[in-house]
């Protein structure tokens, strides 16, 4: 479990992080969800100890991450795969690990072959690894230590599609078997698929927070029809607030029921009728991304 | 790569989870992998041993033969050694940050200053490891001497003057590791490490006022008794004061600045 408490960092006049708060559940995965520079990496670096905070705890399993006795075997940690030196292979960055850690040599190779690096890959220098490969090394690392709790820094970063699935499968089972999973991102539909609470930061404050469906829902019903104008005229009738999207289908603000029966009622053949794509989150997702983009612009 | 990507891979079963601490030892073992582990460390390391054979060579081929004794020759030996280990000791602070291993390491242990007393202890292991290294190229150097270049031979050596040897390396060492994490910087340490000595002998040799200071501040006049195993009198009092200056003050500024540091 992992509990952030008001957690706050300025540095001179600017202020990083202000008043973060959130919890992260055994058994489920949170998404930390936030455009560039909108405070994920601080918080993040925070709850693991490495930077100290102005203001605020975090804490991880009920203690602060730097009073944990043997802090990789309770907590995996991923903030940079690149962090890691270019010179060691692959290899040996695990087995040092597990040398600290003080976990069993063989795990070296089952996490290597868990992560889907070979014995070759194994053996070349990080040097010469891939975004993608430094990510999966990074996972390895992570997870060595059999740990309850992971912490994961734009995790996706680098990854092909195919590992981006991978990695879902991964951090899904991880939590299902009853772990602690907090993973950012400032991709919305790379998080959304995965996780199963939400909490959004922008310039350094929690603008969201709560379970995914909460997050995703009241964003309306989308519904398409054989005859668009006439399901348009028999909502808009019964008085449905609705709204048209750029390919022809709706976005109507009533429940599933009500859009279908009154559908039925005009005799309207139905090619779509699904909650809407997070409208809500999506909508101060992009006005985030946006004055984020203009603040950095205007720096 | 991509046949694994594919297949739903288990999370292995938990094993017996040990929540102690690692040991100061077991730190330090890993502190001293790491400066040997890289295509850095390695290639210092050989180059060191390249030194001694060489520094054996030369002093087989150009010294006097009744020169040519086991202490004379491990004395030359360890000249080579007081260079090139600090840089290591040096490399193995900074390249946290210059690799960004730092993220690494301290995530894995958080008490930084765990970290900081392996790297020492590990840089100590390194020094005597260096003197005992010596001590076998100089006893391939007096034999060799002995027989092809009509060396003296003797092997006489006193505890005392072995003593002298390694408390030379453990200074040089560590005041390389202090640099390292005063400065933070690989390419900064080692500049500054080679040249503010330098700069300072050059200066108290050249302005009357601060001579005198020269005497007890000046690690490689105050350090030279040890080299040549002739400390006596002060000496020990003028070594303990260059010691402070140039070793405990960095190390301790450099550990003040490694506990606050927001590492990233």
């Amino acid at each position: 479990m992992i509990s952030v408490e008001h957690l706050t960092k300025r540095y001179g006049p600017h202020t990083a992080v202000n008043d973060v708060s959130f919890r992260c559940e055994p058994g489920t995965v949170t998404g930390f969800l936030g455009p560039n520079g909108a405070g994920k990496s601080t918080t993040m670096r925070m709850i693991t100890g490495l930077t100290p905070p102005t203001g605020g705890t975090a804490t991880v399993d009920g203690m602060p991450y730097r009073r944990l006795p043997n802090p990789g075997r309770r907590v995996g940690v991923l903030l940079d795969a690149s962090a890691q030196h270019p010179g060691r292979t692959g290899r040996e960055t695990l087995s040092l690990a597990a040398q600290v850690m003080g976990v069993d040599r063989g795990r070296v190779d089952k996490l290597l072959d868990l992560v889907g690096l070979d014995a070759k890959a194994g053996r070349k220098r990080v040097r010469q690894y891939s975004l993608g490969m430094r990510q999966r090394l990074g996972l390895a690392h992570a997870l060595l230590g059999d740990p309850r709790v992971l912490i994961l820094d734009e995790p996706a970063n680098g990854l092909d599609p195919e590992g981006i699935f991978w990695m879902r499968t991964v951090l899904r089972d991880f939590a299902d078997r009853g772990g602690t999973v907090l993973l950012s991102s400032h991709l919305l539909r790379e998080v959304e698929a995965v996780a199963d609470r939400l909490v959004v930061i922008g310039g350094g404050r929690v603008v969201a927070d709560g379970t995914k469906d909460e997050l995703l829902a009241g964003s309306g019903i989308r519904v398409r029809a054989l005859e668009p104008e006439k399901l348009e005229w028999a909502l808009t009738t019964a008085g449905v607030t609705t709204t048209r999207t750029a390919d022809g289908a709706f976005v109507a603000q009533a429940d599933a029921e009500t859009v279908g029966r009154t559908a039925a009622a005009a005799d309207l053949v139905l090619l779509e009728l699904r909650p809407a794509d997070g409208g809500g989150l999506e909508q101060l997702f992009l006005e985030l991304t946006t004055n984020g983009a203009a603040k950095e612009a205007a720096r | 790569m991509t046949a694994t990507a594919t297949a739903t891979p288990a999370i292995p079963t938990p094993h017996a989870a040990t929540a102690t601490r690692p040991s100061i030892g077991r730190l330090t073992l890993v502190e001293l992998r790491k400066m040997t582990d890289t295509r850095a460390g390695f290639w210092l390391l050989a180059v060191t041993a390249l030194a001694y054979a060489a520094v054996v060579v030369v002093t087989l081929i150009f010294a006097d033969p009744p020169d040519l004794t086991f202490y004379g020759i491990f004395q030359a030996t360890m000249l080579p050694a007081g260079v090139l280990l600090p840089v290591i000791g040096i490399l193995a602070v900074t390249g946290e940050w210059t690799q960004r291993g730092a993220l690494t390491t301290y995530t894995l242990v958080p008490e930084r200053e765990r970290v900081a007393a392996a790297k020492v202890l590990a840089g100590f292991a390194l020094a005597a490891a260096s003197v005992a290294a010596g001590l076998i190229f100089a006893a391939v150097g007096n034999a060799f001497g002995m027989t092809f270049f009509d060396g003296d031979g003797s092997w006489h050596m006193t505890a005392g003057a072995l003593g002298s040897a390694v408390l030379f390396q453990l200074i040089n060492m560590t005041m390389g590791v202090a640099f390292g994490m005063l400065l933070m910087n690989s390419a900064l340490a080692i500049v500054l490490y080679f040249l503010l000595p330098t700069v300072w002998s050059v200066l108290t040799g050249m302005i009357d006022a601060i001579r005198s200071a020269s005497d007890w501040l000046d690690l490689s006049v105050t350090s030279q008794p040890l080299v040549d195993n002739t400390m006596a009198g002060d000496g020990w009092a003028k070594l303990a004061a260059s010691v402070g200056l140039w070793l405990v003050v960095p190390l301790i500024a450099g550990l003040v600045r490694l506990l606050r540091r927001e590492v990233s």
